[in-house]
């Protein structure tokens, strides 16, 4: 009996589910609002289906309903990519020590 | 182009440098190292998905553009937010994962053999329900962050909107998604993967409500988890390893941060989701309305007590962020220290409108991180500390909380603020506070109330030290 590619990718999902779990309890809690901001930007990975929505239009008509779809989920996407980004690693250059020299 | 194992094995390289990005958190000295990661990740991604494909027709300069104009979109917000607003940018972004989640999602409907699915209206089964779930949790994470976001901002009121049936109703609605998934899957119409998307916005929009302000650290989490599953689903549909592994991050991760959130008040997770909280305490207050005396003092009393004092312990709540004192609080302290006070910050875990809110706007006033404690590593200095600077917080310094098993708040860590010796209290009036009861330290024998607003008093107590 073959297993079925799903199992495969839900064991990736399970798995992963942990580590986020054990990852995430780790996380200081000073930072949980950079948490917030980068785990958004890189859930916007969904980009990936997007692109793929976007190009699946053949050569004579780009735009068909479903490729619209995926060039405004592109956008969204990217606002997301790079805002989600951009504002973390803005809060990330605030989080200082206190000088030594004082 | 790129044959579709080596792209699974890039998809996997993305998705273990989404984990060190999260892992780069676990301090502020690896964290932007981590952040690097995430951006190091996301471009492997997107750069694998163009070369798996292998089409660079007019298709792709489209593609690009709209990537593009995101993208500026993106960076303008970015710069442009101010830290205060951080809250509504984090609601409007997971707004955004919704919305994104849902076009794929109808795009992969419409044409599904872009995507290898099989053709419209034969759908393979199992892409069609991890397709169905993915709409409808993304559906209902854009719908629920719009309410969030509008509440944050403050264009549509922070109080919970409730009203008769509202359980009963969310609960035939929620329901009627099961219903009517299993319904598409058995018989592909698109009008019920319509309907499906419908009454998913619909439900995200019910549940939010009748949820009010203070409780919006869970929402806030909850929905940033709920945006991980959406992708999650998708990742399912599209059998990439790279959504599927960010998507089971964010979700986790959202859930063990709502998970926090609820434990920070000592509320169960379904007392949060069924909202109402605050709406229905008022009656209890009013009815012990009895007057009772309050000390309260101008910023010449406050200077002259911070000014004997060895050490100071900060307590800042939402009502810094309102009143952007941040600044002039540090200010403050310089001078302080100046003196050689001792001076920390003392951070409940829900202080604020999401995680780690208060910690932002302080390190965006420059104040060093290690001076600024969480609940458990201060609580038991207050009570050798002799000043507690209680600046925009209430709620979570109400001692009823430890003492009467009456209160809606009973049972909620909160910091032992009227341990020290003595407490300064900035409020703009005697108001109760989120949970509508009446706070016991405004009346404390040791108290000043300092009735002005936050960040005047701040400034006008420094200028008097």
């Amino acid at each position: 009996m073959e297993i079925d590619p799903f199992i495969f990718r839900l064991s990736i999902f399970i798995l992963s589910i942990f580590i986020g779990y054990y990852v995430v309890w780790s996380v200081t809690p000073s930072l949980h609002t950079p948490l917030m901001s980068v785990t958004n930007a890189i859930s916007s990975v969904i980009i990936v289906g997007a692109i793929i929505a976007g190009l699946a239009g053949n050569s004579d008509s780009i735009f068909n309903t479903s490729s619209i779809f995926g060039f405004l989920a592109i956008s969204l996407a990217a606002i997301n990519i790079f805002g989600g980004f951009l504002v973390t690693q803005r809060m990330l250059a605030m989080y200082k020590k206190k000088k030594k020299d004082k | 182009m790129l044959s579709a194992n080596l792209s699974a094995i890039f998809y996997l390289i993305s998705g273990i440098l989404f984990i060190l990005a999260l892992r780069g958190l676990s301090s502020p000295e690896t964290s932007r190292q981590g952040n690097f990661f995430g951006i190091l990740g996301m471009v492997i991604a997107i750069t694998v998905t163009f070369l798996s494909i292998g089409n660079f027709s007019t298709g792709f300069v489209v593609v690009l553009i709209f990537l593009l104009i995101g993208g500026l979109i993106g960076a303008f917000i970015a710069y442009k937010i101010p830290m205060t607003a951080m809250p509504e940018l984090v609601a409007g972004f997971h707004s955004l994962v919704g919305l994104a989640a849902v076009f794929v999602a109808i795009s992969a409907f419409l044409n599904p053999e872009a995507f290898n699915l099989g053709s419209p209206g034969n759908i393979k089964l199992g892409s069609l329900i991890e397709m169905s779930i993915g709409a409808a949790v993304g559906a209902i994470t854009f719908s629920g962050s719009i309410i969030a976001f509008l509440k944050l901002q403050g264009i549509m009121s922070g109080s919970p909107i409730t009203f008769k049936g509202q359980h009963p109703l969310n609960a035939i609605i929620l329901i009627s998604i099961i219903v009517i998934t299993y319904l598409l899957c058995s018989t592909q119409s698109s009008n019920l993967f319509w309907i499906l998307l419908a009454i998913s916005f619909l439900i995200g929009f019910l549940l939010i409500i009748p949820i009010g302000g203070a409780d919006m650290p869970v929402v806030i989490s909850m929905l940033n988890s709920y945006s991980g599953w959406a992708a999650a689903g998708i990742g399912f549909t599209l059998e990439n390893t790279a959504l599927i592994i960010t998507g089971a991050l964010v979700g986790s991760s959202g859930a063990i941060l709502s998970y926090i959130m609820c434990k920070g008040m000592n509320r169960s997770f379904f007392n949060v989701i069924l909202g109402g909280f605050g709406a229905n305490e008022q009656s209890s207050s009013s009815q012990n309305k009895e007057q009772r005396p309050v000390k309260s003092g101008n910023a010449d009393d406050a200077a002259f007590l911070m000014k004997n004092a060895s050490s100071v312990i900060i307590v800042p709540g939402y009502g810094m962020a309102v009143a952007q004192a941040q600044h002039a609080l540090r200010e403050m302290v310089d001078t302080l220290k100046k003196n050689d006070i001792k001076v920390s910050y003392a951070i409940h875990p829900v202080a604020g409108r999401m995680p780690g809110h208060m910690n932002v706007l302080l390190a965006e006033a420059n104040v060093p991180y290690d001076e600024v404690f969480e609940l458990e590593e201060i609580n038991n200095d207050f009570a050798n500390a002799d000043v507690a600077f209680v600046i925009g917080a209430n709620d979570v310094t109400n001692p009823v909380a430890k003492t009467d098993p009456q209160s809606p708040i009973y049972g909620m860590p909160v910091l032992d603020v009227e341990k020290c010796k003595s407490v300064l209290f900035v409020k703009r009036s005697l108001s109760p506070g989120y949970a509508g009861i009446d706070n016991d330290l405004f009346y404390k024998e040791n108290t000043l109330m300092l009735f002005a607003d936050a960040k005047k008093m701040t400034e006008d107590i420094t200028k008097n030290l």
